[in-house]
């Protein structure tokens, strides 16, 4: 394995072109003589992304991914970091679970996975979990969600974000009333009532978005908002920055790029939750994220066994894959359509998102000598068409399959090394 | 036509081809021998994934008197207990070498995810789907109203007649399927129904909407009225209950003898049974002259007919 190398020709952030030379894992002014030479003309340097909502299903659904498929898919995505979510069996909510999960990331090294924890015991929604145990463990959890469920008492809404910020920690919620969509199975509205599938209101996100914001806004905590996914949580979201409140929101790539209308084909590989929404609720999603009302993007990866896909609607489970095509949706959708630039994309999926996740020490850093070399190339002309068979993730429910996407990542480092080269590189490193 | 899965996706020259050749079928119906050669050595299935003994006898009167091979599947699953995949089931009908499948299931699609799903090859009716389309009901509805509302009604469809449906909209495979075909028939059709239970995306449906039943009969002079089974859970659940009590459902939305009394003489009741008597549907209405309720059902017996002789017997398409 070279110890040295550059990146000769690389566009930065995709405006200016520069070499990239790292020297044993740091990145360097000038390249060590004898230093392995990758040619990187036509390709964009990022830092590495960092996704704050990815299901790594270990411990508990090793068929359908595992810690190391999952950093392998990461890594093949472009991602140097994932925040794994805690909806896993047993339960993220002990220290245990977490240190866990942390150690077998840094033992498989593709990426650092960090864990998220379980707001409430079991996700049962009823007591706090041992939060502050989490927090001080080796894991250093400082990002707490019962993703896939929600947080929906608001007193215990209130307990949890007041009690996390003894550790700098923050609460990262799964917004959807219970109670308004029992039995749901996709978006409430034309494509449902043609379909007579039972409807997930908007408003079943939106009001816990605004509940969940004045709570934030009362206690003096801060919030984060997973997987925006309704114009009018965009607008909850938009007045909440306006009065100061701390609060911060992730997109999907899917929400970025799907509307309900997919559901028309009763093809379990669209139906996700939130669910895909209109084509309006995805221009507001794409003009918020291109104005900074939300943050971030976040793929919500949630890899699903093919029988829990290739069955009735109603009985199939919710979610995608999405960690290997982020990059190529969001270069098709905000990229490529001149709503955003590659630095904006640096900011939305990498240096923003490990700022919310409090690994802004190691990930999302400057690209500048005396940095960890921990970045991602990407190859913007690499157009190709999604194939699930194709994928590191050990899942394939893929929505985009067999649909083009533009670009994708060809090479990712971590701290130097090269978690995921495209076979034109790995020559270069054998 | 290889599918009969919704009525959505069903021309208006389709729709007659199939009421017309119901017609004939009905006829030969009439004579001594009934039972006619025209799919002897063909093999129809019905699958029913839910229990509904009307619907599946009625399919296989059709297809026995078609001389069709009749195979009753019963695969009983529901979302709890999924017991054999759908997938699993069309493998086994594929190899089994159906030609059609009648299926009936809970989950709204399954007839569409059979007939897509390259998981066989046979033709897929679809004998209701959740709560998304039941497209053979729908036709014996327009068979049953042109019958009575339509001179000569053969090749015609049911253009200018005015029909309501009435009851639980947004849980009715039914009501999706009439207002899709009755609208390509040329009829104008009228929701009447609680707000609770029209759908939300009702929007651009081709229809008018009613909040209680007297108010649409002071609008319109219907010729048809279609009066919908309301399932009891719908009552029941506290909060989610769809509306107070029954009583109340009756006082805003039943068909009762003074509703009755004031449609126009040549007016029909429908109603795709079974029926709540004294909920939905007086037994004065039920029973009255104006109630074609009992031949809606000999009538679904040849419009099934027509079906699975246009899917297997019909010429073939490219």
């Amino acid at each position: 394995m070279s110890t040295a190398f550059v990146v000769k020709g690389v566009s930065l952030y995709g405006d200016t072109t520069a070499d990239i030379a790292v020297t044993d894992g740091v990145l360097v002014d000038d390249a060590a003589a004898g230093a392995t030479v990758i040619d990187g003309s036509g390709l964009v340097v990022l830092p590495g992304l960092v996704d704050l909502h990815t299901h790594l299903r270990e411990p508990g659904r090793e068929d359908t991914e595992t810690i190391e498929t999952g950093s392998r898919a990461a890594a093949r995505g472009g991602w140097t970091a994932v925040h794994a979510m805690a909806n896993t069996n047993p339960v993220a909510d002990t220290a245990g679970v977490v240190e866990q999960v942390w150690s077998r990331g840094q033992e498989i090294g593709l990426v650092d996975v960090y864990p998220v924890g379980a707001v409430t015991v079991g996700l049962r929604g009823d007591q706090l979990s041992e939060m502050g145990a989490m927090a001080q463990s080796r894991a250093r959890v400082r990002l707490f969600s019962d993703d896939g469920k929600c947080v929906s008492d608001p007193v215990l809404m209130r307990r949890a974000l007041e009690y996390v910020k003894g550790f700098g920690g923050a609460v990262i919620q799964h917004a959807q009333d219970p109670r308004l969509t029992e039995g749901a199975q996709m978006h409430e509205g034309e494509v449902s009532a043609a379909l007579g599938l039972a409807g997930w209101p908007a408003v079943a996100e939106e009001s816990i978005v605004a509940r969940d914001v004045l709570l934030a806004g009362h206690v003096g905590s801060r919030i984060h908002v997973q997987h925006v996914s309704t114009a009018g949580s965009v607008d909850i979201v938009r007045w909440a920055k306006a009065r100061g409140i701390a609060v911060t929101a992730e997109v999907t790539p899917h929400h970025l790029s799907l509307t309900h209308e997919e559901a028309r084909s009763y093809d379990p590989r669209f139906k996700v939750n939130p669910p895909l929404r209109t084509s309006e609720d995805v221009q507001a999603l794409r003009d918020a994220l291109a104005d900074g009302t939300i943050d971030i993007v976040a793929t919500d990866h949630a890899p699903h066994a093919i029988e829990d896909k290739d069955c009735e609607w109603a009985s199939a489970a919710f979610g995608m894959v999405g960690l290997e095509t982020a990059v190529g949706v969001i270069q098709q959708v905000m990229v490529d359509t001149g709503r955003m630039t590659w630095r904006d994309v640096a900011r939305v999926m990498s240096e923003v998102p490990a700022r919310i996740g409090s690994v802004d020490h190691v990930h999302g850093r400057p690209l500048r000598a005396g940095e960890s070399a921990t970045f991602t190339l990407i190859d913007p002309q690499a157009a190709y068409v999604v194939d699930p068979a194709d994928l590191a993730s050990r899942s394939r429910n893929t929505p985009y399959a067999g649909r083009t996407l533009p670009g994708r990542a060809v090479a990712t480092f971590l701290r130097g090394t090269p978690t995921y080269l495209d076979p034109r590189f790995e020559g270069a490193f054998a | 036509m290889k599918h009969l899965l919704g009525t959505d996706d069903l021309t208006r020259a389709e729709a007659i081809r199939i009421l017309d050749t119901a017609t004939q079928m009905a006829a030969t119906q009439e004579r001594e021998a009934r039972k006619l050669p025209t799919l002897r050595g063909k093999t129809v299935v019905n699958l029913f994934f839910e229990d509904s003994t009307r619907t599946r006898i009625s399919f296989e009167a059709a297809a026995k008197r078609l001389s069709a091979d009749v195979i009753n599947f019963s695969a009983k699953g529901s979302s709890v207990s999924k017991g054999e995949s759908l997938k699993d089931t069309a493998l086994t009908l594929q190899a089994m070498g159906a030609d059609a499948v009648v299926v009936r299931h809970w989950a709204s699609g399954a007839a569409h995810q059979l007939a897509h799903g390259n998981w066989m090859h046979g033709s897929v009716v679809n004998a209701g789907d959740g709560t998304h389309q039941h497209p053979t009901q729908a036709l014996l509805d327009a068979y049953t109203a042109r019958r009575h509302l339509v001179d000569e009604p053969d090749g015609k469809g049911l253009d200018g007649l005015r029909i309501a449906i009435v009851g639980d909209i947004l849980h009715s495979r039914v009501a999706r399927s009439n207002v899709a075909l009755l609208t390509t028939l040329g009829a104008q059709v009228s929701l009447v129904a609680p707000p609770t239970l029209i759908p939300v995306g009702v929007g651009p449906w081709p229809v008018d909407v009613f909040m209680n039943l007297d108010d649409a009969l002071d609008a319109h002079h219907f010729d048809a009225v279609m009066m919908l089974r309301v399932q009891r859970e719908r009552m029941s659940g506290g909060g989610a209950a769809y509306f107070p009590s029954p009583a109340e459902y009756t006082r805003l939305f039943g068909l009762d003898s003074a509703r009755l009394a004031r449609l126009d003489a040549h007016s029909i009741v429908m109603h795709p049974g079974p029926m709540n008597r004294g909920l939905e549907i007086s037994a004065e209405a039920a029973d009255s002259t104006r109630s074609v309720i009992v031949e809606q059902v000999a009538n679904g017996v040849a419009v099934r007919m027509a079906a699975l002789y246009l899917l297997l017997a019909g010429e073939e398409r490219p």
